[in-house]
């Protein structure tokens, strides 16, 4: 009986090594992925800066409007000035759809009948 | 285990026969049993002793190792916590108040050499002045050959410039990463934003410091690291700026003016909207300091903020608003105009002679300085400069620039009966426009004071009272009289119902006395006039508009188109709808009999 725990523990010692060292494998590697991601992050992050700064300059007032000028002819973008503003009242309502013909009147008969 | 016996019987026997006591041997065997238990449980104990002994060594050596090892090796991250956020640029962006960028941070290199790693320094030297043209390359080969191990060749260099750089191939030529300030709408808001440059510098880092306007008020804020990279938002409008900034440009160079100043301010919430001050400069490539000469010739002088200057008949609008307020007069109230008006020596004199006496709306609409005057000395000099005072003119403005504490109005030395005449038209105190932009908002926006502020609000601050809501909307009305009949005639914007006072004020020359030829014309304006939303405020320095015989400098002719055609370009993209202005009531008069 005795020695069967003796094995049992030893065995069991023997399990518990082999666990803990693919533990410890398991996570070094999941440390380098984090690590790695973290990098790319930081990496992803530095490029989307990069790329609003470079919206922004190239979305500056300046090059817009000098932009607009140059594809006048195309565009025909002027400032915004105070008559482009409507009024709700001055949208016409739509017309109203003309209902279905039912008792056509023959016009041009009664014109033949009647010179 | 086998016991040996107390009682042996053989030796019981044979004490037995010799007649001796046989519990001798018993005793005897009792005690050197006892012995043996002794000594063994001595053992054990000693054992013992030891092993705890050594466990508590171990735990200490652990500890003392454990602690000398952190204290002696360098912190790191923890790895595995999942954070994200935090690896975030080190300053913080600036925001539009749509949330636009202003500034934001750009990784860029910067370049130093390393003379022992360096293999033909002659050649990299000259290799390096053709890419930076500006260097020296005498001086170049002077400090690579001398004793110097390491030297700053450039702080910021381009993409470009770092890859011609490692074509050079030479290893003594390294870089370390920086965090750069970059502006991307260059001069738009340049006074606004300041500047930024290099505080500590390490070889691979270096800490960006603002140097001036909110980026030096707000140092602290962008730099905070627990607000993580939180952006800083301003009350600016990027596109109201620029349409403001462009109307201004050209205002300044048709009427052939030195400088120019602009101050758009929400009239409730003290907001500014709007604040260019030319000529200016670029913040990515900030100029240096003027050592010598006039501080306000170079264009890092915000004229907006830091140019105090008698701003002239603008100040007309306080004195009447404060004598409705104080019941002294109403609109329609006659006041002697009669000139000149003396005051011991000096006389106080009107543009044209407008007869004896004006209803108090035409000395507004018309500009009398007599009329003024007369009116302000009945009000008295303490009731006069308290008023000011509740209105901010007589502080510097508590607007978020770093240069503003130092912009404190210029007051007369002794505030005498005659020092209030003057300053009731704009004479004898000097202040900057952003001064009267805030003055002209708190008594026209209903009559509660606001602050000049640059960061974006939450709806309206209204501050302590300082005239009637009635006062504040005759005041108004005075104001849309001048636009309509007076001397802003040009001010007429269809649809935005302009109300505005105009300021010439003769410069002082530097010692004493006034030149005859030299100006600042101010118009400060509201609109629109009946349900006021916004205060313009647009200074031209030395303006001269020659279309006619005779240069003219008056601000009616100089400021105000310049300011109705901003009016013209911003207010639609302000949100503003034009409106045909309502009417008094007509029908009904208050008669008595």
């Amino acid at each position: 009986m005795r020695s069967f725990f003796y094995v049992l523990s030893a065995l069991a010692i023997i399990g518990l090594a082999f666990w803990s060292y693919q533990e410890n494998y398991k996570t070094r590697a999941s440390l380098k992925e984090v690590s790695a991601l973290q990098n790319q992050i930081g990496l992803a992050r530095e490029k989307l800066a990069v790329l609003r700064a470079e919206w922004a300059y190239l979305n500056r007032p300046e090059r817009l409007r000098e932009l607009a000028e140059i594809n006048y002819d195309r565009l025909g973008l002027l400032p915004l000035s105070p008559e482009q503003f409507g009024k709700i009242d001055q949208v016409a309502f739509p017309a109203p759809e003309l209902g279905p013909v039912t008792n056509p009147v023959d016009v041009s008969a009664d014109l033949e009948a009647n010179p | 285990m086998i016991r040996t016996p107390l009682r042996p019987l053989t030796q019981i026997l044979k004490a037995r026969e010799s007649g001796e006591n046989p519990d001798v041997i018993e005793r005897e065997n009792i005690r050197a049993r006892h012995e043996i238990m002794r000594d063994k449980s001595r053992m054990r104990a000693e054992g013992r002793l030891l092993v705890l002994g050594v466990i508590f060594a171990c735990a200490f050596a652990v500890i003392g190792l454990r602690m000398g090892a952190l204290a002696a090796s360098e912190p790191h991250e923890p790895r595995a916590a999942a954070t994200g956020a935090s690896i975030t640029a080190g300053r913080a962006d600036i925001l539009d108040r749509n949330g636009r960028i202003l500034a934001t941070n750009l990784t860029t290199h910067a370049l130093y050499a390393q003379p022992p790693h360096m293999i033909d320094k002659a050649r990299a030297a000259r290799e390096l002045v053709a890419i930076f043209p500006d260097l020296d390359e005498g001086k170049l080969v002077r400090q690579f050959t001398g004793s110097r191990k390491f030297i700053w060749i450039r702080k910021k260099i381009s993409p470009e410039q770092m890859q011609a750089v490692h074509e050079i191939g030479d290893p003594g030529l390294m870089f370390g990463s920086r965090e750069m300030r970059l502006y991307p709408n260059g001069k738009l808001a340049a006074h606004i934003l300041g500047g930024a440059s290099f505080g500590r510098e390490g070889v691979q880092s270096a800490e960006v410091i603002g140097t001036a306007g909110v980026e030096k008020t707000y140092d602290d804020f962008l730099r905070d690291p627990t607000l993580d990279g939180q952006p800083l938002q301003l009350s600016i409008d990027m596109t109201i700026q620029a349409a403001t900034r462009e109307v201004l440009w050209g205002g300044m160079k048709l009427m052939n003016a030195k400088g120019a100043a602009a101050v758009l301010m929400d009239v409730h919430t003290g907001e500014v909207i709007s604040m260019v001050s030319l000529p200016d400069f670029d913040p990515n490539t900030r100029p240096r300091v003027l050592t010598e000469g006039d501080a306000s010739d170079s264009p890092l002088f915000n004229r907006a903020v830091q140019g105090v200057y008698e701003l002239g008949s603008v100040f007309k609008i306080f004195a009447a608003a404060q004598a409705l307020e104080t019941g002294l007069v109403n609109p329609s109230t006659m006041v002697n105009t009669k000139g000149p008006l003396r005051w011991g020596k000096f006389r106080i004199r009107d543009f044209h002679n407008y007869g004896a006496q004006l209803s108090m709306t035409d000395v507004i609409v018309k500009s009398s300085n007599i009329g003024t005057a007369n009116v302000a000395v009945k009000i008295g000099v303490k009731r006069q400069r308290e008023f000011l005072a509740s209105l901010g003119l007589l502080e510097a403005t508590p607007v978020e620039l770093i240069e503003a504490a130092g912009a404190k109005p210029l007051l007369p030395p002794n505030w005498s009966e005659l020092s209030t005449m003057t300053i009731s038209y704009g004479h004898g105190l000097s202040t900057s426009p952003l001064h009267l932009a805030t003055a002209y908002s708190s008594v026209l926006n209903g009559g509660y004071r606001v602050k000049p502020t640059l960061m974006r609000q939450n709806g309206p601050r209204k501050g302590a009272p300082v005239v009637s809501e009635r006062t504040s909307a005759q005041a108004r009305s005075m104001l849309r009289q001048v636009v309509v009949r007076g001397t802003a005639s040009f001010g007429e914007v269809e649809g935005y119902a302009v109300g505005g006072k105009t300021g010439t004020a003769d410069k002082p020359k530097p010692n004493g006395g006034y030149y005859k030829d030299k100006v600042v014309a101010t118009f400060a304006s509201v609109f629109p006039a009946h349900d006021p939303k916004y205060v313009l405020v647009v200074t031209l320095d030395e303006p001269v508009e020659t279309s006619g015989s005779k240069p003219r400098r008056t601000a009616g002719w100089t400021s105000v188109p310049v300011a109705a055609e901003i009016i013209r370009r911003v207010a639609p993209l302000l949100g503003l709808r034009p409106e045909v202005e309502p009417l008094h009531p007509t029908g009904v008069t208050l008669t008595s009999n």
